[in-house]
């Protein structure tokens, strides 16, 4: 295979990859915190999604400057979910919230299927055509956005996390929950900012990711399922973990969908899921044991 | 595992409701295809069925034997396409095609057990690899010309009872209520077989399970390739009902969904729990439905709905009622 084909395959698998790494941040940090696998977190992004695409197409606002809006919207989202539907239905059992989480998957994606129909919206930008010469590739600049936002967006949640008061307390509650409720942290509360900071996250993605993709009520099946495996890939719980996995997991798309055909790239992703849950389920880069 | 623990005494007691509920859905089941006449209705009570066979091939791994999938349209999907496509492209006959295809499905379910129990996969990591192994088999249906691809594939219509396609739909339902029988049967075999006794141990507590004696690995296999096997014999009632499948259908999330929502709501580990999940899911579905006008997709988001009330309030089921209703401590107001 030559180079010439290869690179840009490469390059283009990346800039996907930093989308995939984007979406699964948020959910990375649900689970090194809360321990939970949030099934509703692509619905979470659909849901992201229309509401950027309504800002845009009813109000005008440009999606980027959408993030500040969707941005604290979806925290307090996140946090009513987790504090008033999840913890509460769950009674603390890993098993139970994944059903709870599938429960708000299939309410929320029906309901925008019910309200806004199957049809495929996209925004007509003009800067969505825009390209970038990278001397061996053209990549789009709402690619070449998504690729720093990803950097920019783990930079940050590393930093809140490791540099803070909030990031130590969070730190605490993850590693020892009835330990951090003896000091006087109050769990239920750090529990439900950091599903609210993980949908935010992804509320934030969303924005990023609309100028180069679509929506659809179904769009966050297919996302749900690409993000599970980029954390784990990633190790649960590390945002480094699910950045690398992310772009790893672009190019192994990217590069399946050149060699085996466009159907039959999809299948590397999950291939390379089946064989990291099967032989490192504690990923990459994960320290923790399944 | 205590040998006579109390429950087992209790639940002797309280038997009678729940045989009263037996014959009661008996008597019901038997009458359906006396009493209605509408295609509509009978359409929905053998769909009705069908969800209680899927249902119940759930609850055998995940009721009983506590490994929730959430990627059973895998075997259900391996059930169908290979009726399907044993009948289409190589001719062989539809009774034959339907046994071969249900031993298709339990290969597939042996293989993936094979897999991730060898592997020690467990909970959530369970879920997330059936799911995962569904998602590759529809994206395989889609890409290989054998399956008909995304386009689909149409089995031809040969009415007649050799090729166990009914002119006269009360035949399906007669079929979907024999499967719910055998798969009923099943269950109430693993309620007092040995290794249903093995299965419950080691949901309840693997570790102990196991320095019992218990070969954790055989059973969660054995458990796994039943529930593969009702599962695909579910996919070939599909294939001859519909006579055409895609990989959406087959593979896609709806039946995997299906598939555990009917236990879960009905009460998972019970003989009769998928059966009546079934039944109140399809009825409250098809209720909301009619109240608001037909509109797609509302029925779904209602069975969201009735999913959290239920683990946040029944974690039993319905048929847990007995056991009183599980307030969630926060709503208690007992701690802050």
């Amino acid at each position: 295979m030559s180079f010439s084909l290869v690179a840009p395959t490469v390059i283009n698998g990346l800039t996907m990859g930093a989308i995939y790494a984007l979406v699964a941040l948020g959910l990375t940090l649900v689970y090194g915190v809360l321990h939970i696998i949030n099934f509703a977190h692509g619905s979470l992004l659909m849901l992201a999604l229309y509401a950027v695409y309504f800002l845009h197409s009813q109000v005008g606002i440009d999606p980027y400057l959408a993030i500040p809006i969707v941005g604290p919207a979806f925290f307090v989202i996140g946090y009513v979910l987790q504090r008033g539907v999840i913890g509460r239905a769950s009674h603390g059992r890993e098993q139970t919230v994944l059903l709870v989480t599938l429960g708000l998957a299939l309410i929320i994606d029906n309901l925008a299927l019910y309200f806004w129909s199957a049809d495929t919206r996209t925004l007509d930008l003009a800067y969505a055509f825009e390209t970038i010469d990278l001397g061996v590739a053209l990549v789009p600049v709402p690619r070449a956005i998504a690729f720093a936002a990803a950097l920019l967006v783990a930079g940050l949640l590393w930093l809140v996390l490791d540099r803070t008061d909030l990031g130590k307390a969070i730190r605490a509650v993850a590693k020892e929950r009835q330990g951090a409720r003896l000091v006087g942290i109050n769990v239920d509360h750090i529990h439900a900012l950091c599903f609210g900071i993980g949908t935010a996250t992804v509320a934030v993605a969303a924005a990023i990711l609309l100028p180069a993709f679509y929506v659809t009520p179904q769009v966050g099946y297919t996302f749900v399922l690409v993000a599970f495996t980029t954390v784990v890939l990633g190790g649960m719980g590390s945002f480094a973990g699910a950045l690398v996995g992310g772009l790893l997991l672009g190019v192994v798309e990217a590069l399946g969908g050149l060699w085996f055909g466009e159907s039959l790239g999809e299948i590397a992703i999950f291939g390379l899921f089946i064989l990291v849950l099967l032989f490192r389920p504690t990923g990459l880069f994960g320290t923790k044991a399944a | 595992m205590v040998p006579t623990s109390p429950s087992a005494v209790v639940s002797n007691r309280v038997m009678t409701p729940h045989r009263l509920l037996a014959v009661l859905l008996v008597v019901t089941l038997l009458a359906v295809p006396f009493v209605v006449q509408s295609s509509f209705w009978l359409t929905f009570w053998t769909m009705t069925l069908l969800a209680a066979v899927l249902g119940q091939s759930w609850n055998i791994l995940g009721g009983y034997g506590g490994q929730s999938s959430f990627g059973h349209a895998a075997f259900f999907g391996t059930g169908a396409y290979a009726a399907a496509i044993l009948q289409v492209r190589f001719g062989v006959d539809a009774r034959l095609a339907a046994i071969a295809a249900i031993g298709f499905g339990a290969i597939a379910g042996a293989a993936i057990g094979m897999l991730s129990f060898r592997y020690g996969l467990r909970g959530s990591y369970f879920a997330l690899v059936t799911m995962a192994f569904a998602e590759v088999f529809r994206i395989i249906a889609v890409a290989w010309p054998l399956t008909g691809g995304g386009a689909g594939l149409n089995v031809p219509l040969h009415a007649g009872a050799a090729t166990l396609q009914f002119v006269d739909r009360r035949g399906y339902y007669w079929a979907a209520l024999a499967l719910v029988a055998i798969s009923i049967g099943l269950a109430a075999w693993l309620e007092r077989s040995r290794f249903g006794a093995w299965l419950v141990a080691l949901r309840e507590n693997e570790a102990a399970a196991q320095a019992l004696g218990i070969n954790i690995f055989r059973v969660k296999l054995g458990a796994i390739t039943l529930s593969a096997a009702l599962a695909a014999s579910a996919g070939v009632f599909y294939t001859q009902y519909f006579l055409y499948l895609d990989p959406g259908i087959a593979y896609g999330p709806g039946y995997s969904i299906e598939a555990l929502l009917g236990p879960i709501i009905g009460g998972t580990g019970t003989v009769l729990g998928p059966l009546i999940g079934a039944i109140s899911l399809h009825l409250l579905g098809r209720l909301a439905t009619a109240a608001t006008g037909g509109a797609p997709g509302l029925d779904l988001a209602f069975y969201g709905v009735l999913l959290i009330g239920i683990l946040a309030f029944l974690p039993r089921g319905l048929t847990g009622l007995g056991a009183g209703v599980n307030w969630p401590s926060a709503w208690r107001r007992s701690r802050g």
